[in-house]
């Protein structure tokens, strides 16, 4: 392999990539608007949940517990309904997700047996969410009753009891549950993987079709050099989007980063070879650019989106399913990113996934080699 | 006909089938040291195919290719190190500036430092495009970009040429200064060949072979092919009105052909029949065609060919 060869065809591919507004828009503003709209759009925490309120008893007793859901961060009162058949309406036209009934003989039958009911109607169209939300109703609900019953004890001259039993749960790596936090170190996946193999789909392709490559072929280029000259700047470039992302993450969403740079360096170098090779394979094979594009996006879009865990865990799928993940290169690469980002994790803790990648990356760059033939039939 | 002592390409019995369609049969030629050879024909005729199969870009179905003394099937790595190429189509980075093409194929080449510098002063030189340096290349008019193309093709000094229709499309005066250039890597030792469906280009050549439906029908010098690839004396006839003077010279017992040239009709006979001009008048002052001049014709190479591709036949598939 001669170095200045290389070095030519990398100078080359980059001049064409920088005067290419299509191919300059993809390696440069794609990272950006993938991050803030992935970032922002694919949010699975629940919080400000609309609640309408019928408070038919009315009382001081009441309007405190009320008030107890209004100060919970999980919850927004949005309004106090008149009538019972209101709820139905402010259901339907979406005003709210929950509706709190209490009823008019609340604080007497809390009173009279020490037992209280009321009433919550949850909108369950997307399930997960409802579960959620009466899950967190349930939890103002019970720290409400501890303190009733707390006051009425003290009233009557007892000592305040604790519960028997109580759950400290504490929550590891991901201490204030954002989903957030889970999903943007994945998304640096679906970014690097979404560039990766657009450009280089188009950069094989686009020889054959501007004629370029009869020339090229007449050459004593060697199928290696031409292919580590090409994918070289599109190496450059996925770090640099790497470095994009990794800088939205931190600065503008506020993840917490506790790994090591160096191991975030090793393991996207590995899976930008994967995707860069997987690329050229692709641009090798299918000669035309939108051909290639089409079949690059999916290759990287729709698998890395739905079977790479980056945010729909793989542990909830269907055996099958999470089967068929295994083979999806990016799913070591997101176990990689969220361990190293939330759990600080080096890489001798991700030996398996990272040897994984490096089998991806080795197989991949050895195909991307041996495709290209230097004959033009 | 003979082919030269220090043959740089050897081309023997070269065939090359797609499929059931022959592209390349039989051909076989040699080109020695600064000889610039022609290959003349129409679109389509297979001299773009035996192109690239010298520049090892399609793998010849059979035959040998050697270039250099290196055969082509071989080893074609050391082939394209020796050969300059300019395809048929313009090839050249659209995108890229004159300057960044001519720097790209010197990386291509290996060619460094100083050398490079000097390449590409000369290459710039030759395709006369000094000052244009920083001009893109998809912005230059035909001309022009035939001229860069011929400057990356020599950037790297090969000593043999593969030069595809270097000059369709472009406007004569160009093409006349094209070939100077030609003539001049000739002159410096260069061997060429070239492909072209230009007639009168074929006279820059040193030695032309016509191919027809992918076959060499004839191979010689411009001179060689008009005196004798005819096989006939050709005779030109002038008189009124044609339409009778070309039935009545069909009528001739030594005629093997008659076609309207300009304002005359050229009649080829046979090389055999003797004092051919005297026994033609007599023929047609017999037939009641007076007040006719004959004489003998300088067949231009167009004659030649015509006359050679009519006479092949027309089938061009391959027999099993």
């Amino acid at each position: 392999m001669k170095l200045r060869r290389v070095r030519a065809i990398a100078l080359k591919e980059l001049l064409q990539t920088w005067r290419d507004p299509r191919s300059l828009m993809m390696a440069l503003l794609v990272p950006v608007m993938q991050m803030l709209l992935l970032g922002y759009g694919v949010n699975l925490d629940i919080q400000h949940v609309p609640v309408c309120t019928l408070d038919e008893e009315g009382s001081f007793f009441s309007q405190a517990l009320l008030k107890r859901f209004q100060a919970s961060r999980y919850f927004e009162l949005v309004e106090a309904l008149k009538r019972p058949g209101d709820i139905a309406g402010a259901m339907d036209q979406g005003r709210c997700r929950l509706a709190l009934v209490v009823p008019a003989d609340f604080s007497r039958t809390i009173a009279q047996t020490s037992h209280g009911t009321l009433q919550a109607i949850v909108d369950a169209t997307d399930d997960n969410s409802a579960a959620l939300a009466t899950a967190y109703a349930n939890a103002v609900i019970a720290g409400f009753s501890a303190n009733v019953q707390a006051v009425a004890m003290q009233r009557q001259g007892l000592p305040v009891q604790p519960p028997a039993l109580v759950v400290q749960s504490r929550v590891w790596f991901n201490e204030d549950l954002e989903s957030r936090n889970f999903i943007i170190p994945g998304v640096v996946a679906l970014v690097l993987a979404l560039v990766g193999a657009q450009l280089t789909s188009l950069t094989i392709a686009r020889e054959w079709e501007r004629g370029t490559m009869e020339l090229l072929v007449s050459t004593p280029v060697t199928p290696m050099e031409l292919l580590v000259g090409k994918l070289a700047p599109y190496f450059v470039i996925g770090l640099l989007d790497a470095g994009i992302c990794l800088a939205f993450a931190l600065v503008w969403f506020e993840v917490p980063f506790r790994g090591a740079f160096t191991t975030l360096l090793v393991t996207t170098s590995l899976f930008l070879v994967v995707v860069l090779s997987m690329g050229y394979l692709v641009s090798v094979t299918i000669r035309s650019q939108v051909g290639a594009s089409q079949i690059a996006l999916l290759l990287t879009v729709m698998p890395i989106s739905l079977l790479s865990g980056y945010a729909f865990p793989i542990d909830q799928m269907p055996a099958p399913i999470q089967a068929i993940t295994y083979a999806i290169y990016a799913r070591y690469y997101v176990t990689i990113l969220k361990a190293v980002f939330l759990k600080g994790s080096g890489l001798a803790a991700l030996a398996l996934p990272v040897l994984a990648l490096v089998a991806y990356a080795i197989a991949l760059a050895w195909l991307a080699a041996r495709a290209f033939r230097k004959r033009i039939e | 006909m003979n082919a030269p002592a220090a043959a740089e390409i050897v081309v023997e019995r070269l065939q090359k089938r797609f499929g059931r369609f022959v592209a390349v049969d039989e051909v076989s030629f040699e080109v020695g040291r600064g000889q610039i050879l022609g290959f003349l024909g129409p679109n389509g005729a297979g001299k773009s195919t035996i192109i690239r199969i010298l520049c090892g870009l399609l793998r010849p179905s059979a035959g040998s290719v050697r270039v250099d003394g290196i055969d082509v099937s071989r080893d074609p790595e050391a082939v394209r190190q020796r050969i300059g190429y300019m395809s048929q189509k313009f090839s050249l980075y659209a995108d890229l500036t004159v300057a960044e093409n001519l720097r790209f194929y010197g990386g291509i080449y290996g060619v460094r430092g100083a050398a490079l510098g000097a390449r590409l002063r000369h290459a710039l030189d030759i395709a006369g495009l000094a000052g244009r340096e920083q001009q893109l290349a998809g912005t230059l008019a035909g001309g022009w970009k035939q001229r860069l193309a011929l400057g990356c093709a020599i950037l790297h000094a090969p000593h043999i040429l593969f030069l595809d229709e270097p000059t369709s499309g472009v406007d004569p005066l160009s093409r006349r200064r094209f070939w100077d250039l030609i003539h001049d890597l000739a002159a410096g030792g260069v061997s060429v060949i070239v492909s072209t469906h230009h007639m009168d280009e074929a006279e820059y050549c040193n030695r032309i072979a016509l191919i027809s439906q992918g076959r060499l029908i004839a191979l010689g010098s411009p001179g060689e092919l008009r005196r004798h690839a005819l096989g006939g004396v050709l005779m030109r006839v002038e008189g009124h009105p044609l339409e009778r003077l070309l039935e009545r010279l069909r009528g001739f017992p030594a005629t093997r052909d008659v076609a309207v040239f300009g304002n005359a009709v050229h009649v080829l006979l046979d090389a055999a029949a003797a004092d051919d001009e005297a026994a033609l008048r007599a023929f047609l002052a017999g037939q009641g065609v007076a007040d006719v001049h004959v004489d003998r014709a300088e067949p231009s190479l167009e004659d030649v060919f015509v006359q050679l591709v009519g006479a092949q036949p027309r089938e061009r598939e391959a027999v099993r």
